[in-house]
């Protein structure tokens, strides 16, 4: 079975904390003058608060429906003193990114069971698909797994070759065609293949896509009904690549793209910048999608299980 | 997605019909409005409380035109803070001894080579002759990704073979551009973090060898609250002359326009709006006002309407309209127009999602081969038909769709999409005409 996400290890998740400690911003730096010590909650602070969470991304309509309820908490005197609202807000972020399930189609028995596990890989243009899917690989690979590239990217100028480069480097076998040919072509050639070399996981990349393009949505669409017909419920696990930059747009996006080919889970890229893509807060909220995986910078090991608690942490502490 | 502006605002202002007057508390229901409105379109907070400040001290002040409903007024002192805040259109730089360096910097991901791609395009267009020039030497495949581009651009490319180092690439470009003679030279550089030191220098040194006369900061319209620290940074470290967003084909609301607008200073200067290389165009900043307070590209609606449409045959459908001789012939003309004014999809994305508008599904596709269809079914007919649609009676449609091969359902179709427009033009006919002088206004208003 492939385990695609889980508890990170101590090392992972002390690398996630520094990575995105290392560019502390306005948020933590403010959350923490703001809620050091133990000082009575008053108007002032709860509009700062508001600030901060608004200044991560998470949007007006979260961030509106956390404060309401730590509001109410300190109105019916629950919580009393900055250091309990601290923790109280942590959890309330936490409970959000947590209540999203695990989509069952990526765990039933059949899929766990699936030869090989299909792996979509889909996005708005320069997320870092290629990249991700190159860290993904990798991944794979240490924990001895054999994998498969499939290069369905084949509109963005030299998709193909910036694939294949990440391919050598994790050592996989790349399933490729000629740039322009119909992505649902080399899905079918990439299945196929993986199929008949009984490969545990196979990884399509796909072109970055604007969730508004229709036309561009149902040739995704296309390429997951190919994906179907060689292997019993593929893809099993679609993975939306996110890029921690992304402002409220990133609703639109996971609504979109889950709604035309079942989104199961989030990877939240570029997060060793200083954006703290606070929108997956809000995604979680309303769609409940799980995120995975974060992406800490352009090294192969730069991709790191998601792990809801370190995250918020790394937001306050 | 976002319930639209006007719709929050005229909530707001509800129970203020009928009083002409603004008060400050009135003011502030509505201010908390554009300030959430402003934070859903992604301007970053801070910028937002400054500019809501400055929206409140506008309308307490003697600005307040009594003559307009009070979120009217609202709505206009917002428009032209934000119009004042993002300038005015720009032109591009040009070295006055060429060649002449635009150096395209901007965080990983932003579209800086498609972009790249999109510029050297345009300038061959605008009788210039580029070269361009790929300095990132870190990413897989990216100086082969600007190659691919500008094959298909046919516009002439730096190889820089030979070397890994930006500063030894740049200096080949320069020197092959002073030998054959190109007056650009575009320099794509590797996507970066802003806070990443090594990399932020080496886009100094390249800029003190280069003397760049442009250094154009790509950001993606869907970037959220960071914009003003990225773009910040980069404009500390480099001093950015110019804007370019990215992506406004999607359905972000590009608020991060305003954000990096207040935090350089630069102008935006060009939009990417698709995925093909000539899907670039200036900026307009009245385009991006529109689209961030959700109000509808009303303005790009009429700018391609009067490209389109010959002014003295609008002034013909007017004298018809106002005279109910609007034939099936004039309908035809219609249909064409329509055509011709680009695809139906992206001229609904224009429309502002408010009144007559705003019962529209949101993803409403419509069938450009239909009018096609309607086209011939109107050709089949005799001029006499066309003239009076009452003598079109069942033998007379059997022909029609014989000579169209049509159905008869087909051209009964069309007859009644016909009267329909009638109706409506009749309807809308005398409001258009005053609406449009009411926009004139406007806009003559918003350049002084």
């Amino acid at each position: 079975m492939i385990t695609l996400f889980g508890k990170p290890e101590e090392t992972v998740l002390e690398r996630l904390k520094n990575s995105v400690a290392k560019t502390r911003t306005e948020l933590s730096a403010r959350v923490e003058q703001l809620l050091t010590g133990d000082r009575p909650v008053d108007p002032a602070l709860l509009a700062q608060l508001e600030a901060a969470l608004l200044s991560a991304d998470i949007g007006v309509g979260t961030t509106k429906e956390v404060l309401a309820s730590l509001r109410r908490q300190v109105t019916e005197q629950k919580l009393v003193g900055s250091a309990a609202l601290k923790l109280e807000l942590k959890n309330q972020l936490v409970a959000i990114l947590a209540a999203a399930p695990v989509p069952r189609n990526g765990d039933s028995p059949a899929a766990v069971a699936a030869a090989p596990r299909v792996i979509f890989v889909v996005g708005v243009n320069g997320t870092g698909k290629t990249t991700t899917i190159g860290k993904l690989a990798n991944r794979l690979r240490a924990e001895g797994r054999s994998v498969m590239l499939c290069a369905a990217d084949t509109f963005r100028a030299a998709a193909i070759e910036q694939l294949e480069v990440w391919a050598k480097r994790s050592g996989v076998e790349l399933i490729k065609q000629k740039a322009g040919s119909d992505p649902a072509a080399v899905v079918f050639d990439g299945l196929t293949a993986a199929r008949a070399k009984n490969v545990d996981a196979v990884i399509v990349d796909t072109a970055g896509r604007l969730h508004t393009k229709s036309n561009l949505m149902a040739e995704l669409e296309k390429m997951k009904r190919t994906a179907a017909k060689l292997v019993p419920g593929a893809p099993h696990d679609v993975l939306l690549v996110m890029d921690a930059t992304t402002g409220q747009n990133g609703l639109a996006q996971a609504r979109e793209f889950t709604g035309h080919v079942g989104v199961t889970g989030i990877v939240l890229t570029k997060l060793d910048g200083t954006a703290k893509g606070g929108i997956v807060i809000a995604i979680s909220r309303e769609l409940g999608l799980p995120i995975r995986f974060v992406g800490t910078g352009e090294q192969m090991d730069d991709l790191v299980p998601f792990d809801a608690k370190t995250y918020v942490n790394s937001l306050f502490d | 997605m976002f319930e639209n502006l006007t719709d929050k605002l005229q909530r707001a202002f509800k129970n203020l019909r009928g009083q002409g007057k603004l008060t400050e508390e009135h003011l502030d229901a509505g201010l908390a409005q554009i300030r959430e409105a402003l934070l859903d379109a992604d301007v970053n907070l801070g910028v937002v409380d400054e500019i809501i400040a400055h929206i409140r001290e506008k309308a307490l002040g003697s600005e307040v035109l009594l003559q307009l409903s009070p979120d009217q007024q609202v709505v206009k002192i917002v428009r032209d803070e934000l119009t004042e805040l993002l300038g005015k259109e720009v032109r591009m730089q040009f070295a006055s001894r060429p060649p002449s360096v635009w150096l395209i910097v901007g965080l990983q991901g932003s579209g800086k080579t498609t972009t790249t791609g999109k510029l050297g395009k345009w300038l061959g267009h605008n009788g210039h002759r580029p070269i361009v020039v790929s300095t990132d030497v870190y990413r897989p495949a990216a100086r082969e990704q600007l190659a691919q581009v500008a094959k298909a651009t046919h516009t002439p490319v730096w190889p820089g073979a030979g070397t890994d180092k930006p500063l030894e690439i740049v200096r080949g470009a320069m020197r092959e551009a002073k030998l054959s003679a190109y007056d650009v030279v575009l320099v794509d550089t590797a996507g970066r973090l802003h806070i990443d030191d090594e990399l932020m220098n080496e886009l100094s040194t390249l800029k003190r060898e280069l003397a760049p006369s442009e250094i154009l900061f790509v950001a993606d319209a869907m970037i959220g609250q960071d914009a003003v620290r990225s773009a910040g940074e980069f404009h500390k470290r480099l001093g950015v002359t110019g804007v370019i967003l990215t992506k406004l084909d999607g359905d972000a609301r590009g608020g991060a326009a305003l954000s990096i607008r207040k935090v350089t200073g630069a102008p935006v200067k060009f939009a990417g709006i698709g995925e093909k290389y000539d899907a670039i165009e200036q900026f307009h900043p009245d385009r991006i006002i529109s689209r961030i307070l959700g109000m509808g590209d009303v303005l790009t609606l009429i700018e391609k309407a009067e490209k389109t449409i010959d002014e003295k045959q609008a002034r013909e459908l007017q004298r018809k309209l106002e005279h109910n001789e609007f034939s099936l012939e004039d309908f035809r003309d219609q249909l064409k127009q329509i055509r011709k004014m680009g695809s139906l999809e992206q001229l609904m994305g224009m429309l502002p999602k408010i009144g007559p508008f705003a019962k529209l599904p949101k993803d409403t596709a419509i069938d450009e081969s239909r009018l096609k269809v309607a086209e011939a079914i109107i050709n089949s007919m005799t001029s006499a038909e066309r003239d009076d649609y009452n003598l079109i009676d069942g033998k007379r449609r059997k022909r029609i769709a014989r000579g169209s091969g049509t159905t008869v359902q087909e051209v009964n179709e069309v007859l009644k999409q016909y009267n329909e427009m009638r109706r409506m033009m009749k309807m809308y006919g005398n409001t258009m005409k005053g609406k449009m002088r009411g926009l004139g206004k406007l806009r003559g208003g918003l350049s002084n």
